[in-house]
C-alpha cells in the first residue's frame, strides 16, 4: 500500500472518472458526490502521505518506478520532496473544494466533473512524475480538459479565451520538447530526472550549439515553456483573459495550482539540471519578476472588473516569487556565500507559491459568490453591500488583507522572505518592487472601499448573505492563511532540506564561460 | 532471380490479381444494387493477401531480374495499404454518395490500385517505379472522378489527370537523363556508379534529380507539387479521399526513403545512423527546405479552410511535411520514425474522414456548420472527433504525438546542423492546433445542446472504433508498433 502511495493519488480521479462515465447523466447530484468523494479520499491520502514524509530527507521519498517503453528508455517514475509535497498537498485540497464551488453548475454536469477529475489527474501527475517524458504527457494533458472546461462553462468570451490559453500553452510547451529532446541526446539518453539532475551539469558544460552554450539553449527552451505558465512578462496575456472567462473552480485551479506549474518546473527542472545556467540567469530572473509585481500591481489597480483584478494580482504576487528564486546566487562564493539569505529568497519563493494557492483561490471563490448573487462583477455597480452581508464582508476582507500581504496572514511572511533573501545581491531591484507592493495595498483597499462602504445600491437590498456550503470552501483556506502567517514553521521545516540541497548545487555552480 | 522462379514467391500479389479478376467476374452476375457486394469479394482477396504478406516471414531477395525486391521494409507498407484499404472498403459499403452507382468497377478499381501500391513499395529500378506510379495515378483519376453526375467529382479527376499527367512526364524525362549518366536503370547500378564515379555530371544529375522530384513530391502532395490536392480531396467520393490521403502517400514516402537511401546513399547506406550522401548534391538540406515549406504551407492554408473535408487535405499536406523531416537526417531512427508516423496517421486520419463521411451521409455537406452541436446530440462521434483532432495536432496521450515525439527525437539526434526543422515542425504544431480544435469548437461549444443522443450505425460505430481506440492506446502503449517497425526495418541492400 505505502508504495503504491503516490500512484493512487495519481489515479485516484481517474477511478472517479470512470465511476461518473457509468452514472447515467441526468443523475447531476450522484454524479457529484463521486467527484465528491474522488477528491475526498485524494485529500485524505494526501494527508497520509504528508504525515509519513521525512522532512529531514532531502531526496525522493515514495519512489515508485516501472519500465515503460525501454527501447526509448522511457519509464514510469514517481517520488516526491519537500518541494513537490506542498503543491501535492494544495492540489488535493484546492481540487476537493473545486467540486464544491462547482456544485451550482447545471449544464452537462457528467462532462464537467469528468474533465475536472482529468485535469486533477494531470496537475497531480505532473508534481510526481520524476521521468521528463512522463512530466511532459501529464503536462500536456491537463492542456484538454482545460480547453473545455473554460469553453464550454466559461463567460461570455470563452471560446477566444479558451483557444489564447491553449495555444499559449502549447507554444511553450513544443518549445520544451524540444529541450528535453535535446538534454536526452546530450545526457545519456535518458528521461530519469535524478539521474539527469546528476549527470547534466556535468554532461552539459563546454557543449555547444551554433556557437552558444547549450546550458543557455536549454534553459531557454524550458524558461519559455514554464514562464507562459507562471506567467512571466511578457508571457502573461493569456492569463486575465482565462482567469475571468472560467467558471469560479477553474479560476481557482488555474490560479491556485496551475501557475505554481511554472514556479514548480523552474526549481525543479531548470535549477535542477542546470545550476551553472541559474549564474546566467538570475539577474533576467530578478528584473522579470520586478516587470511582474509593478506591471500586475498597475493593472490590477486599473481594472473595474473584480474578478479581473484578482487575475491581475496573481501576476503581481508570481512576480515576488521570482524575486525569491533569484537570491538563491547570494550562496554562491562571489556574492560573500550568503547562505542564509539563498535560504531565506528560495523559502521565501516556494511559501509564497503556496500562500498564493489559498489567497488566490480564497479570493476567485469570493468573486464567484457575489457573482452568483449579483450576475456582474463591476467594482462600481456595488457599494455599501457591508450592511446587507456582514459575513461576506468580513471573510472577504480577511481575504483582501491576506492578499495585500498585512501582517498576521501567511503572504506576508512569504512576502517579507522573498525580499529579505534578494536584498544582498539585487538591492536596486527589491527598493522598485516595493512600488508594487504599495500598488498591491493600493488595488485591494480601494476596491473593497467601492464595493463594502458608501450607500447601499437599492438593486441590492435583498442580495442573499453567503450560504453555509460556500462558506465550507472559503474557511479551510482561511484558517491556513492565518495559521501559517501566525506561526510558519511546520511549513518551512518540510521544504528546507530539500531546498538546502538546491541551494548546495547552485552555489557549486559558475557562471558560464564564453557565449 | 529470373521471372520463373520469382513468382512462387509472389503470392501475394498474384492472389490480389486473381481478386480483382475475379471481382470484375463475379460483377457481371449481380445487378445494379447489389454491385457493393464485389466489395467485401475484393475485401476477402486483400485478407488472403496479407496471410500470404505474413507468411513470406523476412525473406529478402531481388524478383523479375532485379525489377523489384521483396524485404520486410516492403511487407511492411503493404500490410499498412491493405489495411488502410481493408477499412475504405468497409467505410465504402456505408458511403451513400455511392448509392444509385454501379460498384463492381469501384472496388476492382480499388484492388488494382493496390496492386501498383505493391508494386511502388518493392521497387528497385527506374521502370518498374515509373510502371507503379503510373497504375497507381491512373486509378486514382478514375476512382477520384467517380460520381460521374457531381460536377466537383469531374473537376476533381480533370485536375488529377491534368497534373499527374505533366508530373510523370518529367519524371519521365528525369529518369532518362539518369540513365543517360550511369547507363542503368537499376538502384543498386546507379548508387555503384555514383559512388565509384567521377563526379563530373553534378548539374545534369541535380536537373535529373529535381525532376523525379516532381513526380515523387506530386505523389505524397509535397509542395510545389500539391496544388491538386484540395480540389481532388474535396470532389472524389469521401471513402476515396481516405484512402488517397492514406495509402499512396505511404507508397510515394516508401519510394522517397528507396530512392534517396539507396541510390543517393553511400555504400553502406540503411545499415547505420549518420551514413553519408555519394553525390556533392546538397539532396539533404533540399529535403528540409521542402519539408518545412510542406508543413507551412500545409497549415496556413489549413487555417482558411470553410469545409472539414478541404481542411484535412490540407492538413494531410502538412502531414507529408513532418514525416519528410525525418529523411535529410540521415539515420535509420529518421526512417523508423516516418514508419511509426505512417502507423499512427493512418489509424487518425482514416478515423476523422470516416467522421466526415457519416456527416454527409446525414446532412450532404461538410463546412464547420454542420457540425455545430454534434458533440452533444452525439456524443460518441464528437469525443472520438476529438480524439482525432487531438492525435493530428500531436497531443499527448495520443497516437499522433508518439508519431511526432520519433520524428523530432531523430531530427534532434542528428545534431544541432537540424536543430532548426526541429523548431519550424514545433511551431507548425502549435499553427495546427488551431484549426483542428475549430473543428472542437463547433461540435462542442458552439449550437444548442440537444436532449435526444444518437449512435452512428453499427459499421460506422466499429469503424471509429478501431481507428480511435488504437489512437488512443498507441500513444500510452506503443512497443507493439516500435516493434513491428524495428522488426520492418530490414531492406534488400546487395549490391549488384
Amino acid at each position: 500500500m505505502e508504495s503504491n502511495l503516490l500512484s493512487l493519488l495519481v489515479w485516484l480521479p481517474v477511478l472517479g472518472l470512470l465511476g461518473i462515465a457509468l452514472i447515467p447523466r441526468h443523475r447531476t447530484k450522484e454524479i457529484k458526490w463521486m467527484a465528491a468523494l474522488a477528491t475526498g479520499i485524494q485529500l485524505v491520502l494526501a494527508i497520509v502521505l504528508w504525515s509519513k514524509f521525512d522532512p529531514s530527507d532531502a531526496g525522493m521519498q515514495f519512489v515508485e518506478r516501472a519500465d515503460w517503453i525501454p527501447s526509448f528508455n522511457i519509464s514510469y517514475i514517481l517520488g516526491v520532496d519537500g518541494l513537490s509535497l506542498p503543491m501535492v498537498i494544495l492540489t488535493a485540497l484546492l481540487c476537493f473544494i473545486g467540486v464544491f464551488v462547482s456544485w451550482k453548475i447545471d449544464h452537462a454536469v457528467k462532462g464537467y466533473f469528468a474533465l475536472f477529475l482529468l485535469l486533477d489527474t494531470g496537475i497531480m501527475g505532473v508534481f510526481v512524475s520524476m521521468d521528463f517524458f512522463l512530466f511532459y504527457i501529464f503536462w500536456e494533458v491537463m492542456l484538454l480538459p482545460m480547453y473545455f472546461l473554460i469553453g464550454i462553462w466559461g463567460g461570455p468570451q470563452r471560446e477566444y479565451a479558451a483557444i489564447k490559453f491553449f495555444l499559449y500553452t502549447l507554444f511553450g510547451s513544443v518549445l520544451m520538447l524540444i529541450g528535453i529532446l535535446g538534454l536526452y541526446f546530450t545526457c545519456g539518453q535518458t528521461f530519469d530526472i535524478q539521474v539527469l539532475i546528476q549527470n547534466a551539469p556535468e554532461m552539459l558544460s563546454g557543449v555547444m550549439w551554433w556557437g552558444m552554450s547549450a546550458i543557455k539553449v536549454i534553459w531557454v527552451l524550458l524558461f519559455i515553456g514554464f514562464a507562459i505558465k507562471v506567467p512571466v512578462f511578457p508571457f502573461h496575456t493569456w492569463l486575465p483573459l482565462a482567469h475571468v472567462e472560467a467558471p469560479t473552480a477553474i479560476s481557482v485551479l488555474l490560479a491556485g495550482i496551475l501557475l505554481k506549474l511554472g514556479v514548480y518546473g523552474i526549481l525543479r527542472l531548470n535549477y535542477g539540471l542546470m545550476p551553472d545556467g541559474v549564474w546566467w540567469f538570475a539577474g533576467a530572473l530578478a528584473f522579470l519578476g520586478l516587470i511582474n509585481v509593478v506591471w500586475g500591481g498597475l493593472c490590477a489597480l486599473a481594472q473595474t472588473d473584480l474578478k479581473k483584478l484578482v487575475a491581475y494580482s496573481s501576476i503581481n504576487h508570481m512576480g515576488y516569487s521570482l524575486i525569491g528564486m533569484a537570491a538563491v546566487i547570494a550562496a554562491g562564493s562571489a556574492n560573500g556565500a550568503n547562505t542564509t539569505a539563498a535560504q531565506a529568497g528560495l523559502a521565501g519563493a516556494v511559501f509564497q507559491m503556496f500562500n498564493h494557492g489559498t489567497i488566490s483561490a480564497m479570493l476567485f471563490i469570493l468573486v464567484g459568490v457575489i457573482y452568483d448573487r449579483a450576475h456582474h462583477r463591476e467594482i462600481n455597480g456595488f457599494g455599501g453591500l457591508a450592511s446587507q452581508m456582514p459575513i461576506y464582508t468580513g471573510i472577504t476582507a480577511l481575504a483582501f488583507f491576506a492578499g495585500l500581504g498585512l501582517p498576521g496572514f501567511s503572504g506576508f511572511i512569504s512576502e517579507a522572505m522573498c525580499f529579505i533573501g534578494a536584498f544582498p545581491v539585487f538591492k536596486g531591484i527589491v527598493i522598485a518592487s516595493t512600488v508594487g507592493i504599495l500598488l498591491n495595498a493600493a488595488y485591494f483597499l480601494w476596491a473593497f472601499q467601492r464595493i463594502f462602504f458608501g450607500k447601499l445600491n437599492d438593486k441590492y437590498s435583498d442580495l442573499a448573505e453567503i450560504n453555509s456550503r460556500e462558506l465550507f470552501t472559503v474557511i479551510p483556506l482561511a484558517i491556513i492563511t492565518v495559521i501559517l502567517g501566525v506561526y510558519p514553521a511546520p511549513f518551512l521545516n518540510l521544504v528546507k532540506s530539500t531546498l538546502n540541497l538546491i541551494i548546495e548545487m547552485v552555489a557549486s555552480g559558475s557562471p558560464i564561460a564564453g557565449m | 532471380m529470373n521471372n520463373l522462379q520469382s513468382l512462387s514467391l509472389y503470392w501475394p500479389e498474384l492472389i490480389l490479381t486473381v481478386t480483382v479478376l475475379g471481382a470484375i467476374i463475379f460483377d457481371l452476375f449481380l445487378p445494379k444494387e447489389k454491385s457493393r457486394n464485389v466489395g467485401w469479394f475484393v475485401f476477402g482477396g486483400l485478407l488472403l493477401s496479407s496471410f500470404a504478406i505474413i507468411g513470406q516471414d523476412s525473406q529478402t531477395t531481388t524478383l523479375f531480374m532485379d525489377a523489384i525486391v521483396l524485404d520486410p521494409f516492403g511487407q511492411f507498407f503493404k500490410l499498412l495499404v491493405i489495411s488502410a484499404t481493408a477499412l475504405v472498403i468497409i467505410a465504402s459499403q456505408e458511403n451513400n454518395e455511392l448509392k444509385g452507382y454501379s460498384q463492381g468497377e469501384y472496388y476492382s478499381l480499388l484492388g488494382i490500385l493496390v496492386f501498383g501500391l505493391f508494386l511502388m513499395v518493392s521497387s528497385v529500378d527506374l521502370i518498374s517505379v515509373y510502371l507503379s506510379l503510373e497504375v497507381v495515378s491512373i486509378m486514382s483519376f478514375i476512382l477520384s472522378g467517380y460520381l460521374k453526375n457531381d460536377q466537383r467529382s469531374n473537376e476533381s479527376a480533370l485536375k488529377y489527370v491534368i497534373y499527374g499527367a505533366f508530373s510523370s512526364g518529367v519524371m519521365l524525362y528525369g529518369m532518362s537523363l539518369i540513365y543517360g549518366i550511369t547507363g542503368s536503370t537499376n538502384f543498386f547500378e546507379i548508387q555503384n556508379q555514383l559512388v565509384g564515379g567521377s563526379g563530373d555530371y553534378n548539374l545534369i544529375f541535380v536537373i535529373a534529380i529535381v525532376m523525379i522530384l516532381v513526380g515523387f513530391g506530386y505523389k505524397i502532395s509535397m509542395v510545389p507539387f500539391h496544388f491538386w490536392t484540395p480540389d481532388v480531396y474535396e470532389g472524389a467520393p469521401t471513402t476515396i479521399t481516405a484512402f488517397l490521403s492514406v495509402a499512396p502517400k505511404a507508397g510515394g514516402l516508401a519510394l522517397f526513403i528507396r530512392f534517396f537511401h539507396q541510390v543517393m546513399g553511400d555504400g553502406v547506406a540503411l545499415e547505420g545512423n549518420g551514413y553519408l550522401t555519394n553525390t556533392e548534391l546538397p539532396w539533404p538540406q533540399m529535403i528540409a527546405v521542402l519539408a518545412v515549406a510542406t508543413m507551412t504551407l500545409g497549415n496556413l492554408v489549413a487555417l482558411q479552410q470553410k469545409s472539414i473535408k478541404r481542411m484535412l487535405a490540407y492538413s494531410s499536406v502538412a502531414h507529408a511535411g513532418y514525416m519528410l523531416m525525418a529523411l535529410p537526417v540521415l539515420s535509420s531512427d529518421g526512417i523508423q520514425a516516418i514508419m511509426i508516423y505512417l502507423v499512427m496517421y493512418l489509424l487518425m486520419n482514416l478515423g476523422a474522414f470516416f467522421v466526415v463521411l457519416y456527416v454527409k451521409n446525414r446532412t450532404g455537406s461538410e463546412t464547420f456548420e454542420d457540425y455545430s452541436g454534434l458533440g452533444w446530440n452525439m456524443p460518441i462521434l464528437g469525443i472520438v472527433m476529438t480524439i482525432f483532432m487531438v492525435s493530428l495536432t500531436g497531443l499527448p496521450p495520443t497516437a499522433g504525438f508518439i508519431g511526432k515525439f520519433y520524428i523530432f527525437a531523430s531530427v534532434i539526434k542528428a545534431g544541432s546542423q537540424f536543430y532548426w526543422l526541429a523548431f519550424f515542425g514545433a511551431f507548425n504544431s502549435v499553427v495546427s492546433l488551431y484549426y483542428y480544435f475549430k473543428v472542437v469548437k463547433v461540435m462542442f461549444l458552439d449550437g444548442e445542446k440537444s436532449e435526444t443522443i444518437e449512435f452512428p450505425n453499427k459499421p460506422i460505430l466499429g469503424l471509429l472504433l478501431v481507428t480511435a481506440i488504437p489512437s488512443l492506446l498507441f500513444g500510452i502503449y506503443w512497443r507493439p508498433v516500435i516493434k513491428w517497425v524495428e522488426y520492418s526495418f530490414h531492406f534488400f541492400t546487395q549490391i549488384l
